[in-house]
Formats: structure tokens, C-alpha cells, sequence
């Protein structure tokens, strides 16, 4: 078994999740089990194969580095929970 | 006079030219459909006043003889695509209360071309499910029943809402993406037609992203001539999206009804699977022959990596989902949920933002990427994307098209499916065609034992949409069209 109840809780941890001590158990069994799925892939030989990157072969599309949108900062934050002059605001992070 | 709502686009449209009814008519039919079909729960937002407004517009349009391609068409929008100051959640909690100040480009285009907007569709929570069963705002009720049965049953998903807003005709087409199966699956349980055209070939900007690699929205339609029109109108090559492809759209329609004698169909041996029940595989044979009585040649394929599409999907996808759900923080829009800093705070919001599957897949997601497995789990997938890839290249040589199931079997009662990986099976006929980035089409072609619609799908060249439309306009001139009994 990859992932162990130490695992689920570093990996919440990285995904910025909470996690109940309660949940571990149950979220460690369903992860095995995905993982157990995925193991088959170790069975195809992937030796000499390019990583796909673009499902269809195209030449990257360029454009000027300039500014082509913008200066509404009212319209950016109207959804945000808390804003205050057109800032976010979050918790205090600097003492 | 038919019922205005049993109306196809095509039908519509015609109507409409001709005078015999007007948008606002149309919309009203399709407003009061909707009202009698909320024990659906098809749509969680409807948007009745837009809509007047919009169909009020058209028939002004129309008077001046200057309608669009879809004008005065009403259409119903899933929830993952963003549209202007309206609803926008992706099903989820964590968007709670979201009104995005911008129109998605799919949608804009169908605006440009006259549709009209019932309101937003009923999905699983960020594309992420099978049945419709993630939703923030409850299941989805499939409007088909197992023939002597009254049990619900799940619709599919994740485009579970458009697919039963298509088949319980309170909309004359629906929105739908699909990153896994999502629309072709969702259409097959419902009777309906559903294509997911080529990657790139409609923009993502504006779509709530899942797998951004994997990603396409495509349309669910009562027909394959409705689906054809509906495409057009989408597809769009898009400054915004720098993967959507700037090759001239066709007229898809035109498509439908020219003969396929000659045509070289494809049937992938490795599509014959364990357990796969008798009445598909039956479906599947009679689904050649109808195109064989045709004209066109049945060849034998081998797709050999086939059985590693959805192992390789379930890294790939949650990967991506990881990366693009790390945006939803309690910051910018949505849930907030205090905590005691400001990391307590993204982990408060996250955790109760977020449902059960998502919470799944963004920590397979997370574990797949982190430190010491990326090569080992995300580059390993990758390659073996290349390698169902190339399995498609070399069947190009062959075939023109590729004929398969669209499911294993037909919809299922909420509830039924519990184990996660038992449900990823549901994709096991569709997610190669994601992974390889081509198109795929699910047409109705049959019912089962216990009367419930069955699709097949069609898999096509890149960028061959045309072709699949030919193609399953063959199969659904064959099989016949299929209606759900209104019991609502």
C-alpha cells in the first residue's frame, strides 16, 4: 500500500485541504485503490516514447507582449468575499 | 399545431422563418416546460426574464429579416460555462454566490448567432463524476424509466443536466464539455446525440477548467442534424484560448445525407471487453451492419493500448484538476471560511468548498505531482498518451472512422455505484478519445432489455467532424429516434 495515514495527511497538507483525523482512514483506502488502478501502467514499455505535450501538432501561437486588457480592479474584486478599495483582503500575514 | 417544444432546431428554425410562431412563443412553450419539469432538477438557476428579453430581440431581428443561424433558438447552458452576471458554480459550493463580470466565448458565439438562454444546467461538481450525483444542488432524475419500473434513474454525467433537459425537451439544446466522457456518456443514457469535437476546436476561454489538456465543450441535441448546427455556432478559433485551432469551421450540416458508400469503418478488437454485456455487443454488431447495408467496409482494428487509457487518465486528469482547482482559496471569489492564519483560512475554505470526489481526485492529483512520483506517475502517463496516440495514427491508414459502444451498459439508479473506480469505468469507451485528442459522437441506436436508450459512438480523424456527422446520421436514419415517455 503507497500511501499510508501520514501520507494523506503531508499530501493534504501540500493541497491545502483539512482533513478530520476521522477522514484519514477512509481517504487512505480510496486513494490505495485509485492507485492500485493506475499501477497497471508500469506493465507497457514506455522506453524511447516522448511524453505527450500537444494533442494536436501545432505551432505555438505568439502574440506582442503588450497590455491588451485591464484597469477595472472594481469588476475584478466584486466577487470576492472581503475587498476593500478594490483590494482583496485576507487575514493578517505579517505581524 | 404540434407542441412547440417537441420541435427540433431545424424544425424551429424553419418556423420561425416562416412566420408560424414567434421566439417569444417559443421561449414561453420552453419557459412553462420547464416549470412542470423541476422534479428533474435539470436546471438550478432558470433565467426566465433574459430569456423573454432575448427572444423579444430575435423576433425584432427576425422581423428585419436579419436573423442569425440559431435566432430565437432556446437553449439551456451547463454551469461551467461562464456567463455574465449570472450563476456561474460549476455545481460547487466553493463558487458560492460567483457572477462572473465576462461571457464565455462558446457562449457569446451562440448569443452572436441569436440563441436565447433559459438558464444554467445541472452538472457534476467541476465535471468531476459519472451520474450526476456530485452536484452541490442534488442528483439529476433521467427523464427514461426501465419499462414497468418507476425508479429513478441517474442521467449520466458529468453533463447529466444537459442531457436530460435535451431528452425531456425543456430546452431545444444544451451546452455540455467533456474531459473524459462527459457528454458522450451522458447522452448515450438519454437518448440524446452528443459530440465532442476535435481539442481545439471550440475555445475553453471562460469554461471552468478541469483537465485543461482534456477539456472540450460540445453540444447535446435531440438529433444528429441539431447537434451539426449547434457545432457550427461554437466553434470559434479564439485569441484567448492559444490551443483553439484557427481552421475555418465547415458546415457541418451539409454533412448530413451524403451516402457513405465506400466509407471504411473501423471496429477496435480491444473495445470487446470482459463482462461487457450481451445486448451492447449486440448493439455494436448491428450498428456495422446497418453501415455495411450502406455501402461502407467493416474492417477489423487493433487499438493495443486501449486498456491503459483510463489508468493513465486518472493521473492525468486529477494532475491538472489539482493545479487549476488550487485557485479557489477564499480569496478572490466564493467561500470563505475563517481559520486561525491565513493558510487555516484556504485550508477551512477547501475543505468545506469542496465535495467528496473533488477532495479525491485533488489529492491523487497532488500525490502524482509532488516530489519523487512526478516521473514516476505524470511523465509515465504522458507517454502512454503518446502510445494511444500513435495506436489511432496507424489505424488512419486503415479506416476512416471507428465505430464502438459509447457506455457498458445503460443508466443506472443513484446510489448503485459506490466504489470510485468502479465508477471511472463508466469512461472506459470514451476517455481514449480525450487522451488522443480526437473527435467523438455518441448517436442513439437502439434500447435495451428493459427498454432504456443505448448509444454508440463514432471516433474520427482530427478535426473529421464531418465525417462522424455523415456517419451517425446513417445510424440514426437506421435506429430511429428515441423519446422518453413524459411522466413528469
Amino acid at each position: 500500500m503507497p500511501v499510508d495515514q501520514s501520507t494523506v495527511k503531508r499530501v493534504a497538507r501540500l493541497a491545502r485541504l483539512r482533513v478530520e483525523d476521522e477522514d484519514v482512514p477512509r481517504l487512505a483506502g480510496e486513494l490505495n485503490a485509485i492507485l492500485g488502478f493506475i499501477e497497471q501502467l508500469n506493465e507497457v514499455d514506455v522506453s524511447g516514447v516522448e511524453p505527450m505535450t500537444s494533442v494536436v501538432t501545432m505551432k505555438m501561437k505568439m502574440r506582442k507582449d503588450e497590455v491588451t486588457d485591464g484597469h477595472y480592479p472594481a469588476k475584478i474584486t466584486a466577487n470576492a468575499p472581503a475587498q476593500e478599495d478594490s483590494f482583496f483582503m485576507v487575514p493578517r500575514v505579517v505581524e | 399545431m404540434t407542441s412547440l417544444t417537441a420541435l427540433t432546431i431545424a424544425a424551429a428554425r424553419d418556423g420561425l422563418r416562416n412566420k408560424q410562431f414567434t421566439a417569444l412563443e417559443l421561449t414561453e412553450a420552453y419557459l412553462a416546460a420547464m416549470e412542470k419539469a423541476r422534479v428533474l432538477n435539470a436546471y438550478i438557476v432558470e433565467t426566465p426574464e433574459k430569456a423573454r428579453d432575448m427572444a423579444k430581440a430575435s423576433d425584432a431581428r427576425l422581423a428585419a429579416g436579419q436573423g442569425g443561424a440559431l435566432e430565437g433558438i432556446p437553449l439551456g447552458i451547463k454551469d461551467l460555462f461562464a456567463t455574465e452576471g449570472i450563476h456561474t458554480q460549476a455545481c460547487s459550493h466553493v463558487l458560492d454566490g460567483f457572477r462572473p463580470p465576462y461571457e464565455s466565448t462558446v457562449t457569446a458565439n451562440l448569443w452572436r448567432d441569436g440563441a436565447v438562454m433559459l438558464g444554467k444546467l445541472n452538472m457534476d461538481e467541476f465535471a468531476m463524476g459519472s451520474s450526476n450525483e456530485t452536484s452541490h444542488y442534488g442528483n439529476v432524475i433521467n427523464p427514461w424509466k426501465r419499462t414497468n419500473s418507476n425508479a429513478a434513474l441517474v442521467p449520466g454525467g458529468s453533463s447529466g443536466g444537459s442531457a436530460a433537459a435535451v431528452a425531456a425537451h425543456i430546452c431545444a439544446a444544451a451546452t455540455a464539455t467533456d474531459t473524459g466522457g462527459s457528454i458522450r456518456q451522458p447522452a448515450a443514457f438519454t437518448g440524446t446525440v452528443g459530440i465532442k469535437p476535435t481539442y481545439g476546436r471550440c475555445s475553453r476561454w471562460g469554461i471552468v477548467a478541469f483537465a485543461s489538456s482534456l477539456d472540450q465543450a460540445g453540444p447535446i441535441a435531440r438529433d444528429v442534424r441539431d447537434a451539426a448546427i449547434m457545432l457550427k455556432s461554437m466553434a470559434s478559433v479564439d485569441p484567448k484560448d492559444t490551443t483553439s485551432v484557427d481552421l475555418p469551421v465547415p458546415d457541418y450540416e451539409a454533412a448530413i445525407g451524403r451516402p457513405i458508400r465506400g466509407l471504411r469503418v473501423g471496429i477496435p478488437r480491444q473495445y470487446r471487453v470482459d463482462g461487457m454485456p450481451a445486448e451492447i455487443d449486440a448493439l455494436w454488431s448491428r450498428g456495422a451492419e446497418w453501415l455495411k447495408a450502406e455501402g461502407a467496409t467493416i474492417v477489423e482494428i487493433s487499438l493495443p493500448h486501449t486498456k491503459y487509457a483510463l489508468p493513465a487518465y486518472y493521473i492525468v486528469a486529477p494532475a491538472e484538476a489539482s493545479s487549476n482547482l488550487a485557485r479557489y482559496d477564499g480569496v478572490r471569489y466564493g467561500l470563505r471560511v475563517p481559520g486561525g492564519d491565513i493558510a487555516g483560512m484556504y485550508e477551512n475554505s477547501r475543505a468545506a468548498g469542496f465535495g467528496r470526489e473533488v477532495q479525491r481526485r485533488i489529492l491523487i492529483g497532488t500525490y502524482v505531482l509532488s516530489a519523487g512520483y512526478y516521473d514516476a506517475y505524470y511523465v509515465r502517463a504522458q507517454k502512454v498518451r503518446t502510445l494511444i496516440k500513435q495506436d489511432f495514427d496507424r489505424a488512419w491508414d486503415k479506416v476512416d472512422v471507428v465505430l464502438t459502444p459509447a457506455t457498458p451498459s445503460p443508466a443506472f439508479a443513484p446510489g448503485e455505484i459506490t466504489d470510485p473506480v468502479q465508477m471511472y469505468l463508466n469512461d472506459i469507451f470514451t476517455v481514449t478519445v480525450n487522451m488522443a485528442g480526437l473527435p467523438g459522437i455518441s448517436v442513439p441506436a437502439g434500447l435495451s432489455a428493459e427498454g432504456l436508450p443505448l448509444g454508440l459512438q463514432l471516433i474520427g480523424k482530427p478535426f473529421g467532424e464531418e465525417t462522424l456527422f455523415q456517419t451517425a446520421a446513417a445510424i440514426e436514419q437506421a435506429a430511429g429516434g428515441y423519446t422518453a415517455r413524459q411522466w413528469w
